[in-house]
């Protein structure tokens, strides 16, 4: 067969135009040859979250009790100096916590009062976008995970994080570590560290340590891509905050007001 | 060339004395002296094959690392239907190899390995020797 430049051209054309006009009908009609199950079916997906009731927190002003619990299990040292002190969960003043929800009656009220902060698992963690290693990462689940190992000890994770939710260790923080938990492994000079959300207990199906040591449900932990979960329950109900929104980080971490 | 015997002779005396450990070893049978390593009395059993452990365990500890922290899989399962935790700290070091000094440490300086940094977080046998556990 014989075809012309001026057939090839035509040809060409209209099947173009064939091709428009049916995604055209597709977009009008809403009529897609992709099976429309995906959507129905039930959603394996896991986003951990936390809320921390800040009402019922008031009541343990200062608690040090989930501190206490996650420094037990996770070998955080104990360094006196606050240039050099390691943190995972500690308590900070409201004022520093939220410095946008701050008004002159704020400033009357809850000016210093302590405030449970830590790791924010944020949708769009700045802390991974500077690691230039790999160290760390978002997990599928959620959870902004470090590999120790991987860690070179650059701190560009420290400087971005804007919640302060990361520390360095300056010295071998070995010697500082009371009691040591030989099941966890500790750190070495040189390495960032931060809360990891207990990724090893929720492997084993646990909940996290803070979760477990803070009195009377005042800390919910769950799965937020779960619409049946208790979180998603407690947030659907009431009205809550994160730290900071305006920075675009998106925080996993929910404070009950 | 006159010195010529006493050149000859010097030669194959040189050259003796030189391959001695070769021709030594082979007449006597002698072999290199092998670390003396205390192995583990709770278990008899390792997770791989011994010759694969002994040549290759940095290989799979880097696995289980990368399965355990990045891929979530903290749990190893065996052909023979066994299965343990992925864990450096808690079944290497804690249930069999507790003695490091007497087995990790013999080896590596037997071997002329420098120590590996593995052990400045994975301590727990220097924790037990120091009574630094509950």
């Amino acid at each position: 067969m014989n075809i012309t430049r001026k057939d090839f051209l035509r040809l060409s054309g209209l099947s173009l135009l064939a091709f428009a006009g049916k995604k055209a009908v597709q977009a009008v009609t809403g009529l897609t040859s992709a099976p429309a199950t995906a959507a129905a079916a039930p959603s394996k997906a896991v986003r951990w979250g936390m809320v921390i009731d800040l009402g019922k927190w008031r009541e343990q002003a200062g608690s040090e009790r989930c501190g206490n619990a996650c420094s037990a299990a996770h070998n955080i040292p104990r360094i006196p100096d606050p240039a050099r002190e390691v943190k995972w969960i500690w308590n900070q003043p409201f004022e520093q916590v939220f410095p946008s929800e701050q008004t002159v009656y704020t400033r009357q009220t809850y000016a210093g009062r302590p405030i449970p902060v830590l790791c924010n698992h944020c949708e769009n963690p700045p802390c991974v976008r500077v690691c230039p290693t790999g160290a760390t990462w978002k997990r599928e689940d959620g959870i902004v995970m470090m590999d120790w190992h991987r860690c070179a000890g650059c701190k560009y994770c420290i400087v971005a994080c804007p919640y302060g939710a990361r520390s360095f260790n300056f010295s071998d923080p070995v010697a500082y570590i009371v009691p040591v938990n030989p099941e966890f492994p500790t750190r070495c000079k040189g390495v960032v560290e931060k809360c990891n959300f207990c990724a090893e207990r929720l492997a084993e199906g646990k909940q996290p340590v803070c979760v477990e040591a803070s009195p009377d449900k005042s800390m919910i932990f769950g799965n937020l891509a779960d619409p049946q979960s208790e979180i998603r329950q407690v947030l659907g109900a009431r009205f809550s905050i994160r730290r900071k929104p305006e920075l675009g980080t998106r925080p996993n971490i929910f404070y009950m007001v | 060339m006159r010195e010529r015997a006493l050149i000859g002779g010097g030669l194959a005396l040189f050259l003796i004395l030189f391959t001695y450990p070769l021709w030594h070893a082979a007449a006597f049978r002698t072999e290199a002296k092998q670390p003396r390593l205390q192995l583990p009395t709770q278990s008899k059993e390792c997770v791989a094959p011994i010759p694969y452990m002994r040549a290759d365990h940095m290989r799979l500890l880097i696995e289980w690392r990368e399965d355990a922290v990045r891929r979530g899989v903290r749990r190893i399962h065996l052909a023979n239907g066994k299965s343990y935790d992925a864990s450096l700290t808690r079944t290497c070091l804690g249930e069999c190899h507790t003695n490091k000094a007497e087995f990790c440490d013999r080896c590596h300086s037997y071997s002329g390995v420098s120590t590996p940094y593995c052990w400045d977080c994975h301590h727990k046998p220097q924790l037990v020797a120091a009574g630094r556990t509950p």
